[in-house]
């Protein structure tokens, strides 16, 4: 086995140091070492968004980094971000349009949303559509999604 | 407490929603035990070889290793798994092993698998298994496989042909010879995939003292794979719970007892500690359920006025190498014949299927289950014959739909139809979608040089099946469902049901069903499932059954449980039982209030020495619901497509999507729109993009998302739905299902609009899915249409 290589990294806003095999990749990290759970592996070759995480302000695949990478670095997990109350309206808005089925695709779904209203631009329904198709859904078929998206999105430009 | 009229129909959000969103879910793979090893499994790289010897010797050796199990090791443990059918005794089904012993059969087949202290670490050393192998003759071609000569799937068959079924209902020789318009036309269909976007996911944890296994799973019926443990690993059922948490997409395949499922159970039992098995993506691809390989030619007859005489169909469904066990392989086949023509009245009907094996990844259950294909054939017929009589599409739908007044109705496929309600579904599609200006619009782009196109898909959705189908067939798969619901001394409701839920919302619908027919709130009521061990007996989840059969379970229930609390507020409030109700969580005489609930379950759980004697105080109730006086319930509806097609590059966009559906009582209308949602993107993306592609070797060369390409949000197109609500009468509830619904009918909807689009220039497709270059070649051979 390859040596352990030590990081210290900020995690939801905590400290956290740890003794890292080079080879692990963030999620299984976060997953295995750290038991946050709510990034999930849905295919661990950057494709399906379901292990999203922001690191250092930037929504990116947790599977395609690896943990050796974030010494010094400050990550957010869907965990840390409900408990800010970050998201708070778009994850709101997820529930009362039911916007997920299983849930596993969302916590990544939800980063990339959050990202998106961040931006604070009004995008049509096309462009929502294609900001969101690095994360896949296969049980909502995506228009719930749109929708939640939408709303917040015009919502928050009302209040502006 | 808050409001409990008209839970039923409301559009409720779930309450499970908030905490999946957060990430707060209990996957399979989040689940850690004490002592819990990792397993990897070193698969076949041939689609069909001969084992000729393993050498564990460098892998035992590895870092973190605790043991390596060859199929050998595995067969005392775990006994093989034969799929069969007690009504077909004929069909020919191989028996399959946890893992393989001398033979594999496609490539993916697991022969040695891997305990170690991580997955990484069982990786490492499942790499280091060295497996001496001898290549076979692969058979990868459905029609070769059929052929007298050809090498078998397995050397012990004598044949690849797995079954053959002919179904037979008048002379259609006569009535084609009769016939104004006779239509023809071939079709092929691409095997898929299920892709649940959390894979297959087990972890097995056998107490060896106690000789008690528990296994979680993620899967649609923890029920069956109760049973399938302890018949295969020599327990008693009742050593055996098998529970399912949060589960990540499942849609049929999540259904099956899974070989590489088998072994890591076994292997906890072998070793007396937990093992964790995560199928990857990779594994996901090659081992999973496939579904829908088949080729078909179809035949129409029909008169001059668009009225169908006669329909022929001839199937051939390749299945892979295994029928899948316990519910076989051969359901896909089979329904793609029976569901030609369904929803239709036919005069004479003439199919046949014919199921062989190949050496691929064995097929199962996907989503709606050989319906689509059915679905695709005819109505592609239809829109063949109406363009020959110059009728519109709708037209010949409405002249040959099954009506009202044709029912109690027997299909010549052996489907039995209680209601239907297709005309009023056609009519409130084409006004919701404005039909008659969409075509206008069509003819105007078509001036423009721009080919788009309009598809109708009418659909008949078999859902709620009953005792009537696995029971004969001797598989051990129950069609009941229970629940059991206890008043807890807050005066809320604890409800267990054996409704399992990955995400359709059927909790929350048997939620809405119990709150409103006890008289309590939406929120007073909690519902678990998924756990075997701790829930009544039932099936789970499988072809759209949950709320029409476990959501009249939960209403028997519900019925039983208000009863039993008006008979003890009778006796506390010395009142007749029978002028007493429950509303909002409040016994009323009449108009005036005697009791809350609460107090009632305080008396209940506490104070029970206050009651008269003899008054019974248990408020517990368990009901089970299994249909008996019907098979299932038939749903209906129709869908429609409205697409553009690039007659230079070959590209389709989807524009737009409708259905129309009807699927009984509706109990929480935002559910169910978002399962025909859902259902119709699972359709969409079979009709234009899924492909299992292989070589000629039997190699697969999609395994990664990056190769099978699953529809992504920028793809697909918003779409309207409407409901025609007709409620069934075999239950009280009247549900049917709804689950399968958009799956079925939307890949017969794009098959229909990408031809109405470039029928205009002498062109039609006839291989699913429509990729490019498919289009392309389509519109290149044109004038020799198939």
């Amino acid at each position: 086995m390859a040596e352990m290589l030590p990081i210290k990294l900020t995690v939801n806003g905590a400290v956290v140091s740890k003794l890292v095999d080079p080879r692990q990749h963030l999620t299984d990290f976060l997953r295995i070492d750290l038991g946050l759970t709510g990034s999930h592996l849905g295919c661990e070759h950057g494709v399906c968004g379901a292990c999203s995480v922001r690191v250092n302000g930037q929504v990116i695949r947790g599977c395609l980094m690896l943990a050796s990478q974030t010494d010094g670095a400050d990550v957010q997990t869907i965990e840390g971000i409900f408990e800010a109350g970050e998201a708070a309206e778009l994850i709101a808005a997820f529930v009362a349009r039911n916007a997920l089925q299983c849930g596993f695709c969302t916590p990544g779904m939800l980063l990339t949303a959050a990202e998106i209203v961040a931006e604070g631009k009004l995008l049509d329904r096309q462009e929502i559509r294609n900001e969101l198709s690095g994360n896949i859904c296969r049980c909502t078929g995506y228009q719930s999604i749109i929708d939640a998206v939408e709303m917040v999105l015009l919502e928050k430009l009302k209040e502006a | 407490m808050s409001d409990s009229e008209q839970t039923i129909g409301a559009s409720l959000p779930r309450r499970d929603a908030l905490r999946l969103a957060v990430g707060r879910g209990t996957f399979t793979d989040d689940i850690v035990l004490p002592r819990m090893l990792h397993m990897a499994l070193v698969r076949s790289p041939y689609a069909h070889a001969l084992i000729k010897s393993i050498d564990i010797t460098d892998a035992k050796n590895s870092d973190g290793v605790v043991r390596v199990l060859t199929g050998a090791d595995l067969e005392d443990v775990c006994s093989p798994f034969i799929a069969s059918i007690e009504f077909l005794p004929n069909m020919i089904s191989p028996p399959q092993y946890a893992l393989a012993l001398e033979e594999v059969a496609w490539q993916g087949e697991g022969v040695c698998a891997v305990l170690a202290e991580s997955r990484a670490l069982a990786e490492d050393a499942a790499e280091l298994v060295k497996v001496e192998w001898e290549e076979l003759p692969a058979v990868v071609d459905p029609l070769t496989a059929l052929l007298a000569g050809t090498p078998t799937v397995h050397r012990k068959l004598e044949t690849n042909i797995a079954m053959i079924m002919p179904i037979e209902k008048g002379d259609t020789k006569l009535a084609f010879a009769n016939a104004d318009v006779v239509v023809e036309h071939s079709f092929e269909f691409g095997r898929q995939a299920g892709v649940a976007l959390e894979t297959r996911s087990v972890v097995a944890d056998f107490e060896p003292a106690g000789r008690q296994l528990t296994v979680y799973q993620s899967h649609q019926t923890p029920y069956q794979m109760q049973d399938v443990y302890a018949r295969h690993l020599g327990l008693a059922e009742h050593q055996v719970r098998v529970i399912a948490k949060d589960v990540g997409g499942a849609f049929g395949l999540k259904l099956h007892a899974y070989p590489d499922e088998m072994a890591a159970v076994a292997a906890s039992v072998l070793l007396g500690r937990p093992v964790k098995y995560i199928v990857d993506r990779q594994e996901s691809f090659t081992s999973d359920i496939h579904s829908r390989e088949m080729t078909a030619t179809g035949r129409l007859a029909v008169s001059g006025q668009g009225v169908i005489l006669g329909v022929e169909v001839d199937i051939l469904s390749a299945i892979g190498a295994y029928s899948i066990y316990p519910r076989t392989s051969v359901g896909d086949g089979v329904q793609a014949v029976q569901f030609t023509g369904a929803p239709y009245r036919l005069p004479t009907f003439k199919g046949r299927v014919r199921i062989v094996y190949q050496n691929k990844t064995p097929c199962g259950a996907y989503r709606a289950v050989g319906q689509p294909i059915g679905c695709s054939i005819i109505e592609q017929l239809l829109d063949l014959a109406a363009a020959k009589l110059n009728l519109d599409p709708s037209e010949i739908r409405r002249r040959n739909h099954l009506r009202s007044v044709d029912m109690p109705f027997k299909a010549a496929g052996g489907l039995e139809f209680s209601n239907v309600s297709l005309d009023e579904c056609l009519t409130a599609l084409l006004a919701k979608m404005n039909y008659d200006s969409l075509r206008n619009d069509q003819k105007k782009a078509q001036k423009r040089g721009v080919y788009r196109g309009i598809g109708l898909a009418t659909f008949v959705e078999q859902t709620a099946v009953g005792a009537g189908l696995y029971g004969p067939a001797g598989v051990r798969v129950s069609a009941q469902e229970g629940c059991s619901l206890r008043l807890n001394p807050s005066g809320l409701v604890n409800c267990s049901t054996s409704v399992t839920d990955q995400g359709q919302g059927t909790l929350t619908g048997l939620q809405q069903v119990i709150a409103e027919t006890l008289g309590i709130g939406f929120d007073d009521v909690t519902v678990e499932a998924g756990d075997g061990g701790a829930t009544p007996y039932g099936g789970g989840s499988w072809a759209s059954r949950g709320l029409a059969i476990g959501g009249e379970a939960a209403r028997l229930a519900a019925i039983d449980l208000r009863n039993k609390i008006l008979t003890v507020a009778a006796a506390i409030t010395q009142e007749l039982p029978e002028n007493l109700t429950l509303v909002n969580s409040n016994i009323f005489d009449g108009s005036k209030c005697l009791m809350d609930l609460s107090e009632l379950s305080e008396i209940v759980h506490f104070r029970q020495n206050t009651l008269p004697p003899g008054v019974d105080f248990e408020m517990n109730v368990t009901r089970h619901f299994v249909p008996r006086d019907f098979p299932y319930f038939i749903a209906n509806g129709i869908q429609a497509s409205y697409l553009e097609v690039d007659v230079g590059t070959g590209a389709i966009k989807l524009l737009e999507h409708w259905v129309a559906e009807d699927c009984g009582k509706i109990v929480n209308p935002l559910l169910v729109d978002e399962q025909l949602r859902g259902g119709i993107v699972q359709g969409l993306g079979a009709a234009l993009y899924e492909h299992c592609l292989y070589d000629d070797a039997g190699q697969l060369l999609t395994a990664s998302l990056a190769d099978y390409a699953v529809p992504l949000a920028s793809e697909m197109p918003d779409i309207h739905i409407v409901h025609v609500e007709t409620p069934v009468s075999g239950t009280g509830l009247g549900a049917k299902g709804a689950g399968e619904a958009g799956t079925l009918g939307a890949p017969a909807a794009v098959w229909c609009a990408v031809n109405d689009a470039i029928r205009p220039l002498g062109a039609q497709v006839w291989k699913q899915p429509f990729t490019m270059a498919h289009v392309l070649q389509a519109l290149n051979s044109k004038g020799s249409l198939l």
